[in-house]
């Protein structure tokens, strides 16, 4: 069992590096992880495993880190806020390092009525800031919160999420500060198409000397058609696809292949923007493009750094 | 048959008077019940009168826009949707119930509403509370 | 205050079912407000279950009573001589008041006329907002005004989610996001830096969650001494 996180070996050392998600099965078969896992194996430095996303129930995503270990990739253990309380999201933690899980995001989630258990109770203990808190504090003190000593601290690197395209504005790298404040090593960015109002983020968060203290993995989605462009315009909250974006899409005679060339595109300019330590790649429901996308990049092959004796 | 109409001093109550008068007056069934304004009907003065038998109600006031009171006709209006309802579920058609609006001087509206309540209570039948009240 | 909801006249006309003696009771405390439950809604009641009564031959016997405030006590007793004989209640009063009037009057079927929906206030008439969650460990004076309990989706605590949008949460386009509102409140106090505070988990022992809830205030309590010489209060 590494003792170390590969993704934040990768980052601290200075390579760009690369994430990829993997969104689990609507049931109890896990196949189709591992043939993602062995599909995308050697492409990503860490995988995001997503935690009921949308509030769609899903093989869970520490049970899909698990796979992933099993099949030699690194996970990244996803946990919203929405469905549980601080105890389980503790709990949780403790049981994921104690399978060799080395990442977790911490993430709000998204409302339960976006899901099929629009009926459910939320839980919401926590929010996300308060819950890298926690975490942190676990990690680094040794200590449930509210001082009771663990007799086995977790180990874990600390992943948030940003939305450079929610509102207002004004406060999105202010709130980024928060979570780094709170306990954030890493942040995994909304998928971008708008580059002009990402690169005012990156302005605001390089002037903050953000950058410095974060690494900021930018997001990117390639879109397979107009029709999920416009989807994504129109139906997924906190997201800005330009009007450009989606007339592009329309116009192409191969839309597939269009919008994997505008994921290459997007991913080859965010190599260039300062502040920018990674990309993180959401091909979702199209997991099988990640190793062209990646090779398209240039991105290939990944970094392995050897892990220091300890 | 017994119809119970709430008519509007300023609008309905005139248009009646244009339509019927004492050597030709309107049927002796209709019972009007003159109101300062329809936005003084209250729910409970229609459900009382199907409660007294009434086979059908209307209330009739002025043109929306042309209320005497700004908006007393829609504030009926709104009653009287309310009404139809509850009239449901009690188990009472809500086509016994009905809104209407007329200017002062549209008295040939007068005998249209009445022949349009009319026609619902011969579909309808009678109010069935005539027989079953104790 | 409370916020309630009139249930559909069907629901009481077969929740009552055998029951005969039935006591409409109205209050004229909230419920009068969000125009649920006061006298005139207790009288529409009234008629319109009379009308059922008559229609069907259920031969029921309905009154009415409206109280000041269905919560307290002093005025649920002045119903006594309107409950005798009555098998059933119908309360228009909120699920507080409902359940003062069934401590009262515990042998009685009581049938809850209105749905309790939120502690809230009018935006405008007809239209009542939540505004408090009663978590029972008020931040106001931190958020410009305005409840992150209540007001935001997730009652998150430490700004927005990435779901606002234009001022509008990520479940509804009608609905405010409460960070924004927050947010906005903060800026023109000018005391955006309140936004920059961790604040840290928060103490939900204090809210329902922590079991239902008693609030005493000392000096209002009767001593048995009291009580001896005065008789008890309530």
């Amino acid at each position: 069992m590494k003792a170390s996180s590969n993704l934040q070996r990768v980052l601290d050392s200075g390579h760009f590096a690369v994430t990829a998600e993997i969104g689990p099965p609507k049931g109890a078969n896990p196949d189709v992880l591992r043939k993602h896992a062995r599909n995308m194996k050697g492409y990503a430095d860490a995988f995001n495993l997503t935690d009921n996303q949308t509030a769609v129930v899903r093989l869970s995503s520490w049970a899909s880190s698990l796979v992933c270990l099993q099949e030699g990739i690194e996970p990244v253990m996803q946990m919203a806020c929405r469905d549980r309380n601080r105890i389980a999201i503790q709990s949780d933690a403790l049981g994921a390092s104690a399978l060799g899980v080395r990442n977790v995001l911490c993430l709000t989630g998204d409302h339960q009525i976006f899901g099929n258990q629009k009926e459910a109770k939320n839980v919401y203990d926590l929010d996300s800031i308060q819950e890298l808190m926690v975490l942190r504090s676990m990690r680094d003190e040794g200590k449930t919160w509210g001082g009771d000593a663990l007799d086995s601290a977790p180990q874990l690197y600390l992943g948030a999420v940003e939305n450079p395209f929610g509102d207002p504005f004004e406060f999105r790298v202010p709130r980024l500060a928060k979570k780094v404040a709170a306990g954030a090593d890493f942040v995994q960015t909304q998928s971008i198409y708008d580059m002009e109002r990402f690169e005012k983020f990156m302005d605001e968060v390089r002037d903050r000397g953000i950058d410095r203290k974060v690494h900021i993995l930018a997001g990117v989605l390639p879109l397979k058609s107009a029709k999920v462009a416009l989807y994504m315009k129109n139906k997924v909250s906190g997201m800005s696809v330009p009007d450009s974006i989606i007339e592009r899409m329309k116009n192409a005679t191969d839309a597939k292949a269009e919008g994997i060339k505008l994921c290459v595109e997007t991913i080859d300019h965010l190599k260039q923007v300062k502040g920018v330590h990674g990309v993180h790649i959401m091909a979702v429901a199209w997991e099988e493009k990640v190793p062209e996308i990646v090779r398209e990049a240039g991105l290939c092959p990944r970094p392995t750094i050897v892990e220091s004796v300890q | 048959m017994r119809i119970i109409g709430f008519v509007c001093r300023d609008s309905a109550l005139p248009a009646v008077e244009h339509a019927a008068s004492k050597e030709d007056p309107y049927p002796s069934f209709i019972t009007l019940v003159e109101m300062p304004c329809t936005g003084r009907v209250d729910v409970v003065h229609i459900l009382r009168a199907f409660r007294e038998g009434a086979d059908a109600v209307f209330v009739a006031g002025c043109l929306e826009g042309n209320c005497k009171y700004q908006y007393g006709n829609i504030e009926a209006r709104k009653r009287v949707t309310l009404t139809k309802s509850l009239l449901q579920a009690a188990g009472l058609e809500p086509e016994r119930l009905e809104m209407f609006n007329l200017a002062s001087n549209q008295g040939w509206r007068f005998p249209e509403i009445v022949q349009e309540m009319v026609s619902r209570v011969e579909r309808l039948g009678p109010n069935p509370i005539g027989k079953v009240k104790t | 205050m409370i916020i309630a909801e009139q249930k559909p006249l069907d629901f009481v006309i077969e929740t009552l079912d055998e029951h005969k003696n039935v006591l409409v009771v109205g209050c004229r405390s909230c419920v009068a407000v969000c125009l649920a439950g006061g006298e005139k809604e207790a009288g529409i009641l009234k008629e319109s279950l009379h009308l059922h009564s008559d229609l069907t031959g259920k031969g029921w016997n309905i009154e009415e009573i409206t109280l000041e405030r269905a919560c307290e006590k002093e005025w649920v007793r002045e119903m006594a001589s309107a409950m005798e004989g009555k098998d059933a209640v119908v309360s228009l009063a909120c699920g507080v008041g409902a359940q003062v009037i069934h401590e009262m009057y515990p042998s009685v079927l009581m049938v809850p006329g209105v749905n309790t929906v939120s502690m809230g206030a009018p935006d405008e008439q007809g239209i009542y907002m939540e505004k408090c969650a009663g978590c029972g460990d008020c931040v106001l004076h931190l958020t410009g005004g305005i409840c992150p309990v209540a007001r935001c989706s997730k009652s998150l605590m430490n700004g927005p989610c990435g779901g606002s949008q234009k001022g509008k949460c990520e479940i509804d386009p009608d609905t405010p996001c409460g960070w924004d509102l927050i947010y906005r409140s903060l800026k023109e106090q000018g005391r955006l830096d309140l936004m920059d505070v961790l604040i840290p988990p928060k103490n939900w022992r204090l809210s329902r969650s922590g079991g239902p809830r008693k609030t005493v205030r000392k000096e209002a309590v009767q001593t048995p001494e009291e009580k001896r010489i005065g008789g008890a209060s309530q």
